[in-house]
């Protein structure tokens, strides 16, 4: 067992036990913060697969803005401990055997395949630094990069209007 | 050295408990923070195809997944809001006014 791999266990363990808290807590307010901890955890993650660009990206992006939008928006709303109305008997045990299924099929896919079988080891330092993820984005990727402008762009101006009181009526 | 299965082993199990959130809970919020729980294990088994192969695209799309994850939180938070002022609540059961 190298460090690597008792970091990565452990890591590991702490992703999947505050994923299933998010998914478990009564309370959405606890949710949105187990999820912040996911979102930190997977930047680990991203450390540990030599990407600290995306890692900083995650941190900042999903764990930083995202998440506060979220709790703003469960505040603002009080919709931290709404009551879940009266959901199909039978509909929980499906979901879950259901759930089973579609992993048991990945996890048996991912290994059946054998499509990448060898380790990750440390990559040349200036793989996935920000100095070669700006390179590439702004040679290769410069058409997707300036179309992810124009979405944000529109996804701003539709939050707008989404939210805006409507003139005259009660909107 | 981790291998690289085992990353994807936690990408699957991640994306299916994303999954199972979307298909058990009633509370909109809480989906919406398993549609993004399930975009982050996508994200992980792409960061670790990209370091398996060296090819740096792979945490280039990482960046686009994550862009596009901003704009739909930032339209998904604002319908949200607009059903809630409308319907008080945000229950998806209760959200049936198509129903015949």
């Amino acid at each position: 067992m190298t460090v690597d791999l008792i970091l990565f266990f452990i890591v590991a363990l702490v992703a999947i036990t505050t994923a299933l808290g998010m998914l478990l807590s009564r309370n959405a307010v606890y949710s949105a913060l187990f999820l912040v901890l996911n979102f930190a955890t997977v930047a680990v993650f991203y450390l540990l697969l030599a990407a600290p660009f995306i890692a900083i990206t995650q941190v900042t992006v999903y764990a930083g803005a995202i998440m506060v939008l979220f709790l703003f928006v469960i505040m603002l709303l009080g919709a931290d401990a709404l009551p879940e109305s009266k959901v199909l008997p039978w509909q929980k045990p499906l979901a879950v055997t259901l759930a089973l299924i579609l992993a048991l099929e990945s996890v048996y896919l991912l290994f059946i395949r054998q499509t990448a079988a060898g380790g990750i080891g440390a990559p040349n330092a200036e793989f996935g630094s920000p100095q070669a993820i700006g390179t590439m984005l702004f040679n290769q990727y410069l058409l997707p990069f300036e179309v992810t402008s124009i979405l944000l762009l529109v996804a701003m101006v539709g939050a707008i209007v989404l939210t805006k009181k409507q003139k005259g009526g009660q909107g | 050295m981790v291998p690289v299965s085992y990353y994807l082993t936690l990408s699957a199990v991640l994306f299916t408990i994303g999954a199972l959130g979307v298909l058990i809970r009633r509370n909109a919020l809480i989906i919406f923070m398993s549609v993004e729980l399930m975009l982050n294990a996508a994200n992980v088994a792409f960061v670790a195809f990209a370091s398996v192969y060296e090819v740096l695209s792979g945490q280039i799309f990482v960046f686009f997944v994550m862009t596009v994850a901003a704009a739909e939180v930032a339209v998904g938070l604002a319908l949200i809001v607009a059903i809630f002022r409308t319907k008080h609540s945000i229950d998806v059961d209760q959200l049936n006014n198509l129903k015949g």
